[in-house]
């Protein structure tokens, strides 16, 4: 910023101007919008996102089917190539699988069902490794030696076991006839129990750092009650690295569902995942139908890659130390 | 120091208490073992007479004291499907995955350090670029459906590599082996690079990053005015102080290679425990989920242990601090 334009935003009706608009201004000027403008790969990552995410809302409009409903499939429609090329038949322009589905509408609910699954997840590892972390970074003492040993030895497992374990317990007390709603749940808590550690450990440290500064003091005195300390006031100061890691986070828990469910401890065949549409897939590999496994594939990596490059590009900018 | 090795192992030896904990619970409590025994029509005195002689009578801190006391001889019960003792089932499959862990860790060692060194002299260069390009498709693609990949590359399309099994493998003692035999080594091939990307694409980032760090230290740049070869510096002298942290971390993410190849595993249908594991995921059988994870969690915390120690041996900054009362 060269020194001529500081003296100049200082005026009166600039300052007037400024406030005018409201929050949508102000969000269009901040630092965080003015690096994400700068980054053509992070808008075209962002892009890519939300395109997927508006196909996953909006499954049930574009699709020329109801891939959960057996009634819409036809045996005769199965096995058909992609649109484009020499057996390709319209409408099914990825083409169909062995019981004819379509591939793309399978992708969209399959998307839907990812992104579900991916989103609570992180919201469920968010609430509780932020709850966690906040009481053990604000009383310290017994309860947060205890709290951190937990995530310390939880740490030192991937959580891809951790997930199957749970996975497999819950199988194990519910029986084998979980309907594919409870297992969606099921993958919910196995990803939420998995990913938690690190908000934990990340809300401890800054919980560490802004207890000791004087509008905390300040709170204590006045007598507001702690949990009203912490959530009201403490919590907000440390939503930055939270934020990053939630994004790191969806990737991973959306990797980790796609996981469960190719190793055939995710989500049932009825109502398939992206990754039971590549486990499924991946059966036909060998006969050359290769269009069943591809293109849920590639929606998969194209999902994970946009929303990994989106969380480099917040964490970099919320850094302080780079800008 | 002594003092330090000893409060490490104590805690270690709570850490393996703990997992047994969890690993009784879920082999008591997640399902009754004795419905899985007997079959439907088994009338109620024979479920006693099983129930009794199970010992699943006695009081809990009783079973658990029984169950932990058979883990420790490495006896885990019989296996639901198998109807085979678990530890058989592990020792027969562990050759298999210990030799493509050590295989896929070898493999992103040699050239996560190689990719990270050039990248980190070279900063500017299209093959740096390319490098980093794929250290981000190693972390963004799912380790599934890079097999899948490789399956249908050289598998389906060009027919070079066997898609599933281990080939032929040499018996010497209890150990089966592969890397004696030629369909062997060639099985082994794409499952060790699927298991070994993420690993290469983290050691290539951190030898990169330490490297570019050491080379701004004062050190070199003493070196460099002492007029010593580029070569004799970076390599005598930068890497040299990379490798320490790359092998501890190479160390540490053994374990996970481990717990990661059940993943591989499933893809290349290879006959080790993570298979048998996620088997037993998808047919609820217990006690070899509960086997493996305390087989796994004692793999994880001897290495952390012996990675621990070994660390302050090593650098004798960190013992100087730890010698120190806390």
């Amino acid at each position: 910023m060269s020194d001529a334009v500081v003296p100049h935003r200082l005026e009166p009706n600039a300052q007037a101007s400024r406030s005018g608009p409201g929050w949508l201004k102000r969000a269009l000027d901040s630092d965080i919008f003015y690096s994400f403008r700068r980054s053509r790969m992070t808008m075209v990552a962002a892009a890519v996102t939300i395109l997927f995410f508006l196909l996953a809302i909006f499954a049930s409009q574009l699709s020329v089917q109801n891939p959960f409903d057996p009634a819409q499939l036809q045996l005769m429609n199965s096995r058909i190539s992609p649109l484009w090329t020499a057996e390709g038949q319209s409408p099914f322009l990825l083409g169909t699988d062995e019981q004819g589905r379509d591939v793309f509408s399978a992708i969209l609910y399959g998307l839907r069902i990812s992104l579900v699954v991916g989103v609570l997840g992180v919201v469920l590892a968010g609430t509780l490794g932020i709850t966690l972390g906040l009481i053990a970074g604000y009383f310290g003492g017994t309860v947060d030696g205890l709290i951190m040993r937990i995530a310390d030895v939880q740490l030192t497992f991937p959580a891809i076991l951790i997930a199957l374990l749970v996975n497999g317990v819950a199988k194990s007390v519910f029986g084998n006839r979980l309907d594919a709603m409870s297992t969606l749940a099921v993958l919910v808590v196995a990803i939420g129990l998995s990913f938690w550690v690190q908000y934990a450990r990340t809300v401890r440290g800054s919980v560490m750092v802004e207890k000791n500064k004087d509008y905390v003091a300040a709170a204590q005195l006045i007598g507001l009650p702690a949990p009203k300390i912490i959530f009201r006031h403490v919590l907000p100061n440390t939503m930055g690295p939270i934020l990053v890691i939630a994004t790191i986070n969806l990737a991973l828990a959306i990797i980790t569902e796609a996981t469960l469910s190719f190793l055939g401890a995710g989500m049932p065949d009825t109502m398939p995942s992206l990754g039971t549409l590549i486990r499924i897939g991946n059966n036909y590999l060998f006969a050359g139908e290769w269009w069943i496994v591809a293109f849920p594939g590639i929606a998969l990596a194209g999902l994970i890659l946009s929303i990994n490059l989106l969380g480099d590009w917040l964490r970099d900018a919320l850094n302080p130390k780079l800008r | 120091m002594l003092a330090f090795t000893l409060r490490r192992a104590i805690q270690a030896i709570g850490v393996m208490i703990a997992v047994g904990v969890i690993a009784f619970s879920m082999f008591r409590f997640a399902g009754d073992p004795v419905n899985q025994i007997v079959s439907l029509d088994t009338p109620a005195a024979e479920r006693e007479a099983v129930r009794k002689s199970l010992g699943l009578d006695d009081p809990v801190p009783v079973q658990f004291a029984r169950y932990f006391g058979n883990a420790v001889q490495f006896k885990f019960g019989v296996s639901y499907q198998f109807r085979q003792p678990v530890s058989n089932l592990l020792m027969e499959r562990m050759p298999a995955t210990l030799e493509l862990a050590a295989c896929a860790t070898v493999l992103a060692m040699v050239f996560g350090i190689l990719m990270g060194v050039y990248s980190a002299l070279r900063r500017d260069t299209i093959l740096t670029k390319f490098f980093q390009a794929v250290s981000l498709i190693g972390i963004s693609l799912p380790t599934f459906l890079i097999g899948i990949l490789l399956i249908y590359l050289f598998s389906v399309t060009l027919g070079w590599l066997p898609s599933f099994g281990r080939g032929d493998v040499v018996r010497i003692g209890w150990w089966t082996t592969g890397l004696l035999t030629l369909s062997g080594l060639k099985a082994l091939i794409m499952p060790s690079i699927t298991l070994g990307l993420f690993q290469m694409t983290l050691i290539m980032r951190l030898v990169r990053a330490e490297m570019l760090e050491v080379l701004r230290t004062d050190y070199i740049r003493f070196a460099r005015a002492r007029g010593l070869t580029t070569r004799a510096i970076h390599f005598g002298h930068a890497l040299k102080n990379t490798l320490v942290p790359v092998i501890t971390v190479a160390g540490l993410q053994f374990g996970s290679v481990i717990a990661f190849a059940i993943i591989t595993e499933t893809v290349f249908q290879w006959p080790g425990m993570g298979l048998l594991f996620v088997q037993a995921v998808q047919n609820v059988d217990i006690p070899i989920m509960a086997a493996y994870l305390l087989m796994v969690s004692l793999i994880f915390v001897t290495i952390n242990l012996v990675v621990d120690i070994l660390y302050t041996i090593v650098d004798p900054r960190l013992r100087s601090t730890i010698s120190r009362p806390a």
